[in-house]
């Protein structure tokens, strides 16, 4: 029951989206290959209007550094943020920055998995907050990705909520403040002053799920503006926008723009998270760029330009592909599976009009930015999404939105999403290995009266499980426990021996190496490689990190948009990629494809 | 064109949102034929029933604010409600005094079992409804404990018309001869030779105003942000448990006022059945009138007193003059009153699923269209 | 020393944890009746006798839940739709004058075709409103109930030992098995063990048959998808299992293992009980499987055969030696309080509530 307003805005959500990413193609930007510069470089451009302020900086964090359980995410970041700055915050998916935002704010994750290193300063001050709430009394405010509203509040509800001026009533002394009526004039009157503040058009009025996705935007961000001072709170001093133009429309995410400069005017802070690398040039003052829990750089904004920087970020080092791999001539290869026209109704991640063709024994990555499709191609592919269009596989078309049709063709595919579709967290190994190749292909089954009972037979089960526990280096107590019980790494090599039990010809392996740690990914890279040249397989590997394709692929493809941008030999310097992802195409790009 | 659609569109959704209600509509234009009832026996029928049972149903509003569907709980505060009304009875308070007494009675009670349900309701987040089913059949049990073992043995109950003849337990049924019909008949007027019992509908009229002014409080408002997003609700500081458990409370204690204003109508208390019944009868009846498990108004509640009852007054005659038996009538009206649950809990799903779908449609069209 | 009693007291802990304390506390309550019962002057015999006998009656509706919860459909709280199917066969082989043991086995025949119509229709409807199965489930039970307290008035029966009397049409609320049924199952090999304690074999072996069916059906390549489609609905589909179908046979299953579970019941009980008669059969058989040890979503045959035995176990014992002891019969009482605080206590369970 508490779902349904969240399919309308759902739905409005994304007809923006689509909208967005069409008209946004060419200003997308990557923040791939950055080499690590251990120089710290402090914040020498400032604003005229703040170039006589010797204030003490409003935001500082000093060598913080953070561990997931031994996995290093943050190593000595160091920045510094003045009142009115905008700064820019650019990275990889899982250089850090989330991370780095959730120490701001004191998030449980943060406390729960052992605290963090180095210091945080606001005003000068030393600080260490417990709870986001801490971080709000304390005038950090923060505008998450996904819009946290009430779909049936109007705007200037959701702007005040919890936070309502009362008035009062007799019966509240009975029974405590929350008795107290709601002051609706005032209500208003608060929300469209943080309105005005924001220079836009904002019905306060308006049920946000009537809204257009701007307006949610602004409602949100309003709503960390009313927050005014107060005797134990402080008023906004400090705005972290994460991804905020991420569904906006060209021209909604322009006013948003005009309403932080706006905002940076009047003294606020803003922490910018974006991978839109125009909008960061546009807006910020000064840009800072992470990779791998590091600072790399923090430049002033002012003259840079996006091919630059582009160039800049991944033009510097390139490490050596340790895979290397004759290149055939792709003209005369066979082509095993072609891709026609697929589109794909994936939330966030939208696949519009895809062609491509996947060669026979060949490793094909598929990279590109988070949202941007290319894990829809997969999903889609194998029909757990809505999907159109036309796939043939050896020749003969596969019907499509039918996970068997897809399984029997020969196909299989090793999920991003290894708790929710990868694997039966409540049974054994034995199970999970096996289950897709019994249902399919009728393995691990002892017949019966002509084929009238299938039995399943538990030796071979055991006997198939424990080869591949062998052979992945799965690290388990027995074939008998549970898949819930596994490390994340030991849960994904589940997923890879599950779908090699299938001894597909061809498949699709989506994000393997997400949330494992670095043992474990090699081992992972080194399976897929190993049964690719052992059994000639066929991969269609997809990732977010393009040196792990690099590594591993013979040609990369490059998605944006829920379409294909060109297609590279592996071997292609990462600067090449970097500009693909970019929209600049250079004379590599293998337009056969496209 | 494409306007023509959306009238039908509308045409289909009104139809499909209200599926229910015109389903008994029809029921009722077909019944009341049948049946043979005068106009003015409906009518002052449908009246009676009006005050009997409309601070029950209305007791089920809040829950359904705070999202968490109907409360089927409610059977906790009726028997809040029937204790007190035992106690009265004993002490031998009639009148107003007794019916007053008998609601400070129930109110801790019911405040304290609203509690116990509540914690038990967040702790099964997502299954409200089937929970507090289950609590409902649970606290018969202890109900029963209490009042066939408890009551006479341990609790002091010293009136021989209301103890078991072995000594301890209060009887099946317990005459509520000293309040009965007192608040009813307290401004009771004539209209068009109708009774209306004038009193009783001020107080039900009383409780919808504080229904309606309880949605602007500081804590309604709180209600309806933890009914449309816990996660939200909880990011905001809002106490979500704890909401919950307010809006149970106010839920229980609700309905043992409500179980009190029945009982004085109805004048018999049946110690062990009455209390079982007046759930899925408030909710069929709240259903109804339109309510739905996420949304439900006061008009929901009249307009479904009406069309329930009057369909529960005219089944059996209908079955006896269309078949000859009246008892056909009356299993009818037991299976149009689960059917009715069935089918407002059945679209209830369908449509949550639906909406998911229409979404999915939208997108496949406009990439069709790009592609 | 103090490690050895640790250890010892570590593995109790764990042994009582995998067994669940409601369990032990339940399993404990019996045997503390059971000890009771001979100084109270409670014949152990003919407790025991009853247990089994009741046991027996009431089992494989409890198996009936088994395959609904595999396929995650959660508790079947529409058993009553299955009795239903049951009873119309039981009467319809009545009507046709079937007696003795061939009554029971024309009755099976003729609750089949209606158990998987109507268990078909019941998994259509499941698989339209899936995450709020329960609920519906009890309705669609007490809906049908109600419905077929219409038909039980309007079907055209005219055996003169199942209509009314005077009227000569219309069944009556209960029907004796008698010359029909009766005791088919209870006396078909039944041992006499002592006076008062009687085993029946007949309704074992039957029993122990279904469960061997249900049990095997697990293992076979449908059973383990049924068991996957309950584990995770999107991990069978994206390993190419229909899962709406899957859903829809275990409804069937179940459906049709109730429709058996009523006649069983009724070969011993010795009446037929109609109109509002099936309407609190679920309650039960839902708890009497969750005091097994099963979960909303895990289910096994140990779980059908313990939790029956507990239950009914202490359904027996309690009139017999609370009466005794204290001079009130409180077993209706604690009935309702075990029966659904276990059901809550199921419902309550987050862990196991996931999916």
């Amino acid at each position: 029951m508490v779902l349904s307003p969240f399919i309308a805005i759902g739905l409005l959500e994304y007809s923006s989206l689509v909208a967005s990413f069409r008209l946004f193609a060419t200003t997308l930007a990557v923040t791939v290959t950055f080499m690590v510069m251990d120089v710290r470089v402090t914040i020498k451009f400032e604003r005229i209007e703040y170039m006589n302020e010797k204030k003490t900086p409003l935001l500082e964090m000093k060598h913080i550094s953070k561990d997931f359980f031994g996995n290093q995410v943050l190593t000595d970041v160091n920045f510094t943020l003045r009142p009115g700055e905008i700064l820019g915050l650019v990275g990889e998916n899982g250089a850090g920055k989330s991370t780095l935002m959730k120490i701001l704010f004191g998030m449980d994750e943060i406390h729960q998995t052992g605290g963090f290193g180095g210091e945080v300063l606001i005003n000068g001050e030393s600080v260490l907050f417990e709870t986001p709430i801490d971080a709000l009394a304390a005038g950090i405010g923060m505008v998450h990705q996904e819009f946290s509203l009430l779909p049936d509040f109007t705007a200037t509800e959701n702007i005040l909520l919890n936070r309502e001026p009362l008035k009062y009533t007799a019966l509240s002394e009975l029974f405590g403040e929350r008795l107290n009526v709601l002051d609706r004039e005032k209500m208003t009157e608060i929300s469209e002053k943080a309105i005005k503040r924001l220079a836009v058009t904002l019905d306060p009025e308006m049920m946000v799920s009537q809204m257009p996705v701007g307006h949610k935007q602004f409602t949100e961000i309003a709503r960390e503006l009313s927050k005014e001072a107060t005797d134990i709170t402080e008023g906004i001093k400090l705005l972290v926008l994460d991804e905020p133009t991420a569904v906006l429309s060209e021209q909604e995410a322009d006013s948003l723009l005009k309403a932080m400069r706006l905002l940076a005017e009047s003294g606020i802070a803003i922490i910018f998270i974006t991978h839109r690398l125009q909008e960061i040039i546009d807006v910020c003052d000064t840009i800072m760029v992470m990779r791998d829990g590091k600072i790399i750089k923090t430049v002033p904004a002012e003259g840079v330009v996006i091919p630059e920087i582009a160039r800049w970020m991944v033009g510097r080092e390139v490490k050596t592909v340790s895979h290397k791999r004759a290149v055939q001539d792709t003209a005369e290869r066979e082509v095993l599976l072609k891709l026609q026209n697929l589109w794909v109704d994936m939330p966030g991640e939208v696949v519009r009009n895809v062609d491509l063709d996947v060669y026979k024994g060949e490793i094909i990555g598929i990279g590109g930015m988070a949202g941007q499709g290319k894990l829809g191609i997969p999903n889609g592919a194998m029909g757990l999404f809505p999907a159109g269009g036309k796939i043939f596989f050896e020749g003969k078309e596969i019907p499509l939105n039918s996970p068997r049709n897809f399984l029997d063709a020969g196909m299989a595919f090793v999920s991003e999403d290894r708790r929710g579709v990868g694997l039966l967290l409540d049974e054994s190994l034995e199970w999970n290995v096996s289950f897709t190749a019994m249902q399919v292909q009728d393995k691990y089954l002892k017949k019966y009266l002509g084929g009238l009972f299938k039995w399943r037979d538990q030796k071979a089960i055991e006997e198939t499980t424990e080869k591949y526990v062998k052979q992945m280096e799965i690290r388990c107590t027995s074939t008998k426990q549970k898949a819930k019980e596994l490390s994340g790494g030991n849960q994904q090599k589940v997923c890879l021996a599950k779908a090699f039990a299938v001894e597909p010809k061809l498949l699709f392996v989506s994000e393997p190496t997400r949330g494992i740690d670095i043992g474990a990914k090699s081992l992972v890279l080194q399976a897929l490689r190993k049964y690719n040249e052992e059994l000639g397989t066929t991969i269609v590997m997809v990732s977010s990190e393009l040196e792990e394709l690099r590594s591993i692929c013979d040609r990369i493809a490059i998605v944006s948009d829920g379409k294909v941008l060109g297609i590279l030999p592996a071997s292609t310097e990462s600067a090449e990629f970097g500009l693909l992802m970019v929209g600049q195409h250079s004379e590599l790009v293998d337009g056969g494809s496209l | 064109m494409t306007l023509q659609r959306t009238n039908l569109q509308k045409v289909k959704r009104f139809l499909g949102n209200n599926t229910v209600t015109i389903l008994f509509l029809v029921i009722c234009a077909f019944g009341i034929p049948l049946s043979g009832y005068s106009a003015n026996y409906l009518v002052s029928e449908v009246v009676v029933r009006i005050a009997r049972n409309s601070f029950l149903i209305v007791s089920l509003l809040i829950p359904i604010l705070a999202g968490m569907g109907l409360n089927f709980g409610m059977t906790l505060g009726a028997m809040a409600g029937q204790i007190g009304l035992v106690f009265i009875s004993d002490w031998g308070i009639v009148g107003i005094p007794g019916i007053v007494l008998a609601m400070i009675i129930s109110t801790p009670i019911s405040v304290a079992l609203g509690i116990w349900c509540g914690k038990i309701l967040n702790m099964a987040k997502g299954r409200e409804m089937v929970t507090s089913y289950i609590i409902g059949f649970f606290m018969n049990g202890i109900y029963q404990l209490v009042v066939l073992y408890g009551m006479g043995a341990i609790i002091p109950i010293r009136s021989n018309s209301l103890v078991l003849p072995r000594g301890y337990g209060i009887r099946n049924t317990v005459n509520l001869i000293g309040i009965r019909k007192s608040l009813d008949n307290l401004l009771m007027i004539r209209l068009f030779g109708i009774p209306i019992p004038l009193f009783t509908l001020v107080v039900i009229a009383l409780l919808c105003i504080f229904i309606l002014w309880f949605k602007k409080t500081k804590l309604g408002q709180d209600m309806r942000a933890v009914g449309q997003d816990m996660e939200v609700a909880r990011a905001a500081g809002i106490k979500v448990e704890h909401t919950r458990i307010v809006s149970i409370v106010i839920s229980t204690v609700f309905a043992g006022y409500g179980m009190i204003i029945y009982l004085q109508n109805i004048g018999t208390l049946n110690t062990y059945n009455s209390h079982m019944q007046i759930g899925m009868f408030s909710v069929a009846a709240l259903l109804v009138g339109g309510a739905t498990v996420s949304q439900a108004k006061i008009r929901n509640v009249f307009l479904g007193v009406i069309l329930f009852h009057i369909m529960f007054i005219v089944s059996p005659m209908a079955g006896k003059n269309l078949i000859g038996q009246a008892q056909l009538g009356e299993y009818f009206r037991v299976f149009v009153s689960y059917g009715v649950i069935t089918v407002s809990l059945v679209l209830y799903e369908i449509r949550k699923k639906h909406d998911r779908g229409i979404a999915g449609q939208i997108l496949a069209q406009e990439q069709g269209v790009e592609a | 020393m103090n490690v050895k009693v640790e250890k010892i007291i570590s593995t109790i802990m764990q042994g009582v944890k995998s067994f669940g304390l409601p369990r032990i506390i339940i399993g404990l309550f019996l045997l503390l009746l059971f000890i009771a019962a001979p100084f109270v002057g409670v014949n152990i015999g003919t407790s025991l006798s009853d247990t089994f006998n009741r046991f027996g009656m009431n089992a494989v509706m409890v198996l009936a839940m088994v395959p609904m919860i595999h396929s995650g459909c959660g508790l079947n709280f529409g058993l009553p739709l299955g009795i239903i199917a049951g009873l119309l066969g039981g009467t319809l082989s009545m009507q046709f004058n079937f007696t003795g043991p061939a009554s029971f086995m024309m009755a099976i025949v003729f609750a089949t075709p209606f158990a998987v119509i109507l268990g078909w229709g019941y998994g259509q409807l499941l698989n339209k409103v899936k995450g709020g199965e329960m609920m519906i489930a009890t309705y669609v039970g007490f809906s049908s109930v109600a419905f077929m307290c219409i038909m039980w008035l309007l079907l055209p029966y005219s055996n003169p030992t199942m209509v009314w009397g005077y009227a000569g049409k219309g069944l009556r609320t209960t029907i004796s098995t008698e010359g029909y049924y009766l005791h088919v199952l209870n006396d078909f090999l039944s041992i006499q063990v002592t006076d008062h304690l009687v085993i029946p074999t007949g309704m074992f072996l039957f029993f122990g048959l279904l469960a061997l069916m249900v049990w095997a059906f697990l293992h076979t390549k449908t059973g383990t998808a049924m068991t996957a489609v309950g584990s995770n609905r999107t991990f069978a589909r994206a390993s190419g299992i229909h899962v709406d179908n899957i859903r829809t046979l275990s409804v069937v299953m179940s459906t049709w293992l109730g429709a058996l579970g009523i006649l069983v019941y009724q070969q011993s009980f010795g009446f037929i009980q109609l109109y509002m008669g099936p309407f609190y059969m679920a309650l039960p058989a839902v708890s009497a499987i969750l005091i097994g040890g099963a979960s909303v979503n895990k289910a096994t045959i140990m779980n059908v055969i313990v939790g029956t035995f507990l239950f009914q176990g202490i359904l027996t014992m309690t009139p017999s030696v609370m009466n005794s002891m204290i001079n009130t019969d409180m077993s209706e009482v604690i009935r309702i309080i075990v029966s659904n605080g276990m059901i809550l206590y199921a419902l309550t369970r987050k862990t196991e509530a996931t999916r």
